[in-house]
C-alpha cells in the first residue's frame, strides 16, 4: 500500500465576482514507502498549495487525498489536528527563522508534538533524543531562536518534525535559508534519517541540483498542473516537457555558458479562470504550435517511467 | 584605467554588545567594463563593503582606515552633495527583493521619472517617453500600459526589471547588483543576468554582481572576489578560481556547491561557525579555525595582501 | 522568574537610565499605593477648620485645603484609590478587548465584522462624554467609575489585538503549531498570543497613565468620587476655585503628583516591552 495516493486533487480559489483562481487543477501522484519524491516549478506553479492540502492545512476542493488506503481529504483541516493521523504526516519548514516562535526555547519547540500528540512521560528524554538524531548538542535547547545560528535552527525545525516517527515527511525547500557550507550537512542528515526512521519524502525545491541528489522521483509542476513525472536523474538528462528543459537549463552551473540556454520570452499565463483548451505553457513555450492553443495536452507516458503533458515530446 | 578603486579599507560596526570589525584590510580593483563578482556566504561583509563604497551605511559604521576611490573621486571623503550626486548617476545600485526596494504607492512610470528628474535635464514633456523607453529597454511587455502600474501589480521579475530600469536610466559607470535574483525563479533568474550581462556589454558599464551563488557567478563575471568574515581572501580571473583555486576555502566553497556531477556523498561541507567578529583577539586569518591546513602562524600573522589572503595556499 | 531573567532585567534597567528612572518612581508610587494609609502624617479626613489654607511650611509640607486638612496626606491616600481605578479599568479592558480583538485578527469572516461594529458604536461617541454617561446612568460610585473607564477603552485594546495578532496569522510558526495537533483556538492562546504581548505592554502602560488621568477628570466634574474622599482629581478641582485667590498650593501639589504618576507610566512602556520581549535578550 503507498503512502500517500492523490487523485485528481483540485484546489480552487474564488478571488472576485465570477473569477476563479486555479491553484491546484487535477493532480494525481502517489508516494510509496520509503520513497523520496521531489516536487519542483516555480512561483505560481502550486506547489505550495498542494503541500498544504497534503499536510491537511487546508480542504481540497475536489479530488481525493489517501494517506495509506483511508481517505485523509475528507477530515476537515479544522478537525485534522485531532486525529490519528496528524503525527504521522510532517513537515519541515523553509525559513527556520519564520517558523519558530520567538518566544519558545528550542526545547518547547521539539516538545510541543509530543506534548499535543503523544504522552508527557519521558518528555525530556524523547526530546533529547530527536536532539541527538538531528546533531543538535544539548546545551543549545535552552535556547531562543534568535540564540542559534540558521543551521542549528534548521536542526531544531527538522527534530520537532521527527520527534513523533511520522511516516510521511513534507520538507518545504528545506535548504534554501542556508548557506552552502551548511547545506551538505543538512542534506546528508536528511538522507540520513529517512533511512533509518524509514520515512517517505515529498521534497519540495527550486534548486534542481539538490532534488536530483536526495529524490527517486520528481514531479514537475507549471501553473497548477503536473507537466512532468519521472525517476529524478531521467528528468535531468533528458527532460521530456519543453518547461523541464528550460528549468534543467536554467540552473547555472560551475563552468556553464550562459549563452547556452534559451531564455523564457513572454509571460506566464493566468491562473485564473484558465482556458481548458489552451495548453497552460502556450505563450513561453519555445516549441509552441497551433495545436497548444486549442488542445491542452494530457499527461502521457512518452518512455517507460516517464510522463509529460505535450504534444510533441 | 581602474573606475572603482578600494585600498586598505576597514570599517567596523559601534553596537550594544561590542565592536564589530566588519571589514578589514579590503583592496579591490575594477576596471571600466568588466564585470567582477563577489561571492560570499551570510556575514561574509560583501553587502557592506558594497554600501560602504556608496556611503550608504548606517551612522554606527566608522571606517577606521583605507581609502576608496571612484573615478579619481575620494568617496570617503567627499560631502554627501557630491556623494549624492553620483549615486543613481555615475554608480547605480540594485537590491535583493525587488517589490520592497520600490516604493509601493507610486506608480513605476513615475519613479523612474524621479530619477531622470534628479539626475538628467530632460524636459518635461519627454519624461513619459523617456521612461516607457526606460521600460522597454529591460524588457518590460506592453510598457506604455505598465508605465501606470503600481508595484504590487508586478511579478517579482518585472519588478527587478523596474529596479533596473530606474538603476540604468542614468546611464552609470558602475553598476553594483547586490543578490538581483535571490528570491526569483531560476527561469526569471536566468533572464534577468542575461539582461544585466547584455545592457552592460552595450553600454560598457562595469558590474558588481554581489551573490551567494559560485556558480551564477562563474556563468557571469570576468573576475571573482571571493570574501570570508570580512576578509577577501582570493581574487582571480574566472578560469583560474575554478580551476584552481588557491585559498582553502575557496576550494571548499566550490566542493560545497551542488552541481551536475555531484551526489550527497561527495558534496563538501565546512565545518564549524564564523568567527565572533566582535572579539579584540580575532587571528589573522579569520578561517583558522575552520581550515583543515591552518597552522600556528595563521594566527599571529601577517597574511599576504596580494591575490590569496593565506600563508600556505594550495 | 529564574537567574537569566533577573539578569536580563537588570540589564536593561542599568542600558537605559529613564527606564531605571521610571521603574524606581513606579516602584515608589506603588508603595505609595499599598501603603499610603500606614505612612501619612495625618488623616486625611481630619478637618481642622483654624488650620485651613495654610501654605506649605514644616507642620504641613505642601499646606492644608479649605477644610484644614493636610494636602499631603490627602495625596498620599488618594494615590491608592487612583491606582485602584486605573488597575481594574486597564485590566477588565484589557482583557475582554485583547480577547475580542484577537479572536476578530485571527478568524477574520464573521467574528471580526461584529466585533468591529461594537468597538465602532463605542467609538462614535466622544469617549469621555460617554464615560460619562455610563456613570450617570449606572451611579456615582467609584465602581462605576472603573466599568465607564474599562468600557470607552475597549475600542483602543480590540483594535491593537487585531492588528498585532493578523500580522502573525500566517507565520511559519503558525503553521507548525497546527501540524503539532493544536487546536485554532490553542494556536491562537498560547502561541500567538504570547508574542502580542510585547507590543501591548507598551500599549498597557501609556492606558493606565491615560486611565488615571480619565479617573481623574471624571472626578474633577463631579461623577464617581465624592468629598470628602480623597483623590487627586477632586483635590485639583477643589483646588481650582482658589487658585485666583493666591492659594495656589491647593491645586498644584495634586496635579503635579498626577502629572508625574502618568509620565511614570509613559516612562514604564517601553521599560517592559524590552523585559518581555526575547529578542532583546542576548
Amino acid at each position: 500500500m503507498n503512502v500517500l495516493d492523490c487523485t485528481g486533487v483540485k484546489k480552487h480559489f474564488t478571488v472576485g465576482k465570477g473569477a476563479v483562481l486555479h491553484a491546484v487543477d487535477d493532480v494525481n501522484f502517489s508516494i510509496r514507502q520509503g520513497e523520496s519524491v521531489g516536487l519542483v516549478g516555480e512561483s505560481g506553479c502550486g506547489k505550495s498549495t498542494l503541500v498544504r492540502l497534503i499536510t491537511r492545512m487546508l480542504d481540497p476542493t475536489d479530488g481525493d487525498i489517501i494517506y495509506r488506503g483511508r481517505n485523509i481529504g475528507f477530515i476537515p483541516a479544522r478537525r485534522f489536528a485531532g486525529t490519528q493521523f496528524r503525527p504521522k504526516i510532517q513537515m519541515v519548514f523553509q525559513d527556520p527563522t519564520d517558523s519558530l516562535n520567538p518566544r519558545h526555547t528550542a526545547f518547547d519547540a521539539i516538545a510541543e508534538p509530543v506534548r499535543r500528540l503523544g504522552s508527557v512521560k519521558d518528555l525530556e528524554r524523547v526530546v533529547a533524543e530527536a536532539a541527538k538524531m538531528v546533531g543538535l548538542p544539548d546545551e543549545l535547547l535552552p535556547r531562543y531562536p534568535h540564540q542559534l545560528s540558521g543551521g542549528q535552527k534548521a536542526r531544531v525545525g527538522i527534530a520537532r518534525a521527527v520527534v513523533m516517527m511520522p511516516d510521511l515527511l513534507v520538507l518545504d525547500e528545506p535548504t534554501a535559508a542556508l548557506d552552502v557550507s551548511v547545506q551538505a550537512t543538512i542534506l546528508r542528515l536528511l538522507a540520513d534519517l529517512k533511512r533509518d526512521l524509514g520515512m517517505s519524502y515529498l521534497f519540495v525545491s527550486h534548486d534542481l541540483n539538490v532534488v536530483r541528489m536526495l529524490c527517486d522521483t520528481v514531479i514537475v509542476m507549471y501553473l497548477g498542473k503536473v507537466v512532468e513525472q519521472g525517476p529524478a536523474l531521467e528528468l535531468f538528462q533528458r527532460p521530456a516537457h519543453p518547461y523541464t528543459r528550460a528549468l534543467v537549463k536554467a540552473i547555472p552551473s560551475i563552468g556553464g555558458r550562459p549563452g547556452e540556454r534559451e531564455v523564457l520570452q513572454g509571460e506566464p499565463r493566468s491562473p485564473i479562470n484558465p482556458e481548458p483548451t489552451v495548453c497552460r505553457f502556450y505563450g513561453r513555450c519555445p516549441q509552441q504550435r497551433d495545436r497548444c492553443r486549442t488542445e491542452a495536452p494530457l499527461l502521457r507516458e512518452i518512455r517507460p517511467g516517464v510522463v509529460a503533458a505535450c504534444h510533441f515530446s | 584605467m581602474s573606475l572603482l578603486e578600494v585600498k586598505n579599507l576597514s570599517l567596523e560596526f559601534r553596537t550594544r554588545s561590542g565592536t564589530v570589525h566588519a571589514l578589514q584590510d579590503i583592496d579591490l580593483e575594477i576596471k571600466k567594463g568588466e564585470t567582477v563578482g563577489i561571492v560570499g556566504e551570510s556575514g561574509s561583509g560583501k553587502s557592506v563593503l558594497s554600501f560602504g563604497i556608496l556611503r550608504i551605511l548606517d551612522s554606527a559604521a566608522k571606517v577606521t582606515s583605507g581609502s576608496v576611490t571612484f573615478a579619481g573621486m575620494d568617496m570617503l571623503g567627499a560631502s554627501e552633495r557630491s556623494l549624492q550626486e553620483v549615486r543613481g548617476r555615475e554608480i547605480s545600485m540594485i537590491f535583493q527583493n525587488p517589490r520592497t526596494a520600490l516604493n509601493p504607492i507610486r506608480r513605476i512610470g513615475k519613479q523612474i521619472e524621479d530619477v531622470l528628474a534628479t539626475h538628467t535635464s530632460t524636459l518635461r514633456e519627454d519624461m513619459k517617453k523617456k521612461a516607457i523607453e526606460a521600460l522597454a529597454k529591460v524588457r518590460i511587455p506592453d510598457p506604455e500600459r505598465r508605465y501606470s502600474a503600481y508595484p504590487f501589480e508586478l511579478s517579482g521579475g518585472q519588478c527587478q526589471r523596474v529596479m533596473i530600469a530606474l538603476a540604468l536610466a542614468c546611464n552609470p559607470q558602475l553598476l553594483i547588483a547586490d543578490e538581483p535574483t535571490t528570491g526569483l525563479d531560476v527561469t526569471t533568474q536566468a533572464a534577468i543576468l542575461s539582461l544585466i550581462s547584455e545592457l552592460a556589454r552595450e553600454r560598457k558599464m562595469a558590474t558588481i554582481l554581489i551573490t551567494h551563488d559560485l556558480a551564477m557567478a562563474s556563468e557571469y563575471c570576468d573576475r571573482i572576489i571571493v570574501m570570508h568574515a570580512g576578509h577577501i581572501v582570493e581574487t582571480a580571473t574566472t578560469a583560474d578560481l575554478f580551476n584552481r583555486p588557491r585559498h582553502p576555502y575557496t576550494a571548499r566553497l566550490i566542493a560545497s556547491t551542488p552541481g551536475p556531477e555531484q551526489s550527497i556523498a561527495t558534496l563538501a561541507s565546512i565545518p564549524g561557525n564564523l568567527p565572533d567578529l566582535r572579539r579584540n583577539d580575532l587571528p589573522s586569518c579569520r578561517f583558522h579555525a575552520r581550515c583543515e591546513k591552518a597552522q600556528d602562524d595563521c594566527v599571529t600573522g601577517p597574511l599576504p595582501s596580494q591575490a590569496v589572503r593565506c600563508l600556505h595556499p594550495l | 522568574m529564574n537567574a537569566a531573567t533577573l539578569k536580563h532585567i537588570r540589564y536593561v534597567a542599568t542600558e537605559n537610565p529613564v527606564t531605571l528612572g521610571a521603574f524606581i518612581l513606579f516602584t515608589g508610587f506603588v508603595l505609595l499605593a499599598l501603603f499610603g494609609p500606614w505612612i501619612a502624617p495625618y488623616d486625611a479626613l481630619a478637618s481642622d477648620g483654624a488650620a485651613a489654607l495654610k501654605p506649605p511650611s514644616a507642620a504641613h509640607w505642601f499646606g492644608t485645603d479649605s477644610l484644614g486638612r493636610d494636602i499631603l496626606s490627602r495625596i498620599v491616600v488618594a494615590a491608592q484609590l487612583d491606582f485602584g481605578i486605573a488597575v481594574s479599568a486597564v485590566a477588565a479592558s484589557f482583557a475582554i478587548g485583547s480577547a475580542l480583538g484577537s479572536l476578530a485578527g485571527f478568524f477574520g469572516g464573521w467574528a471580526d465584522r461584529i466585533i468591529g461594529r461594537i468597538a465602532d458604536t463605542i467609538m462614535a461617541f466622544p469617549l469621555f462624554v460617554l464615560a460619562m454617561g455610563i456613570v450617570a446612568a449606572l451611579g456615582n460610585t467609584v465602581a462605576n467609575i472603573v466599568i465607564a473607564t474599562a468600557i470607552i477603552n475597549l475600542p483602543f485594546y480590540i483594535r491593537v489585538a487585531r492588528a498585532e495578532v493578523n500580522v502573525r496569522r500566517n507565520a511559519g510558526y503558525v503553521e507548525a503549531a497546527r501540524l503539532a495537533g493544536n487546536s485554532d483556538l490553542r494556536v491562537l492562546a498560547l502561541h500567538v498570543f504570547p508574542n502580542v504581548l510585547p507590543p501591548m505592554m507598551v500599549q498597557i502602560s501609556l492606558n493606565m497613565g491615560w486611565a488615571i488621568l480619565n479617573a481623574a477628570g471624571l472626578s474633577f466634574i463631579g461623577m464617581g468620587v465624592r468629598p470628602p474622599q480623597a483623590e487627586w482629581g477632586i483635590m485639583v478641582a477643589e483646588g481650582a476655585t482658589y487658585i485666583i485667590s493666591g492659594e495656589w498650593w491647593v491645586a498644584l501639589f495634586p496635579g503635579a503628583v498626577l502629572m508625574l504618576a502618568v509620565f511614570t507610566f509613559n516612562l514604564l512602556g517601553d521599560g517592559l516591552r524590552d523585559i518581555m520581549d526575547p529578542r532583546m535578550r542576548t
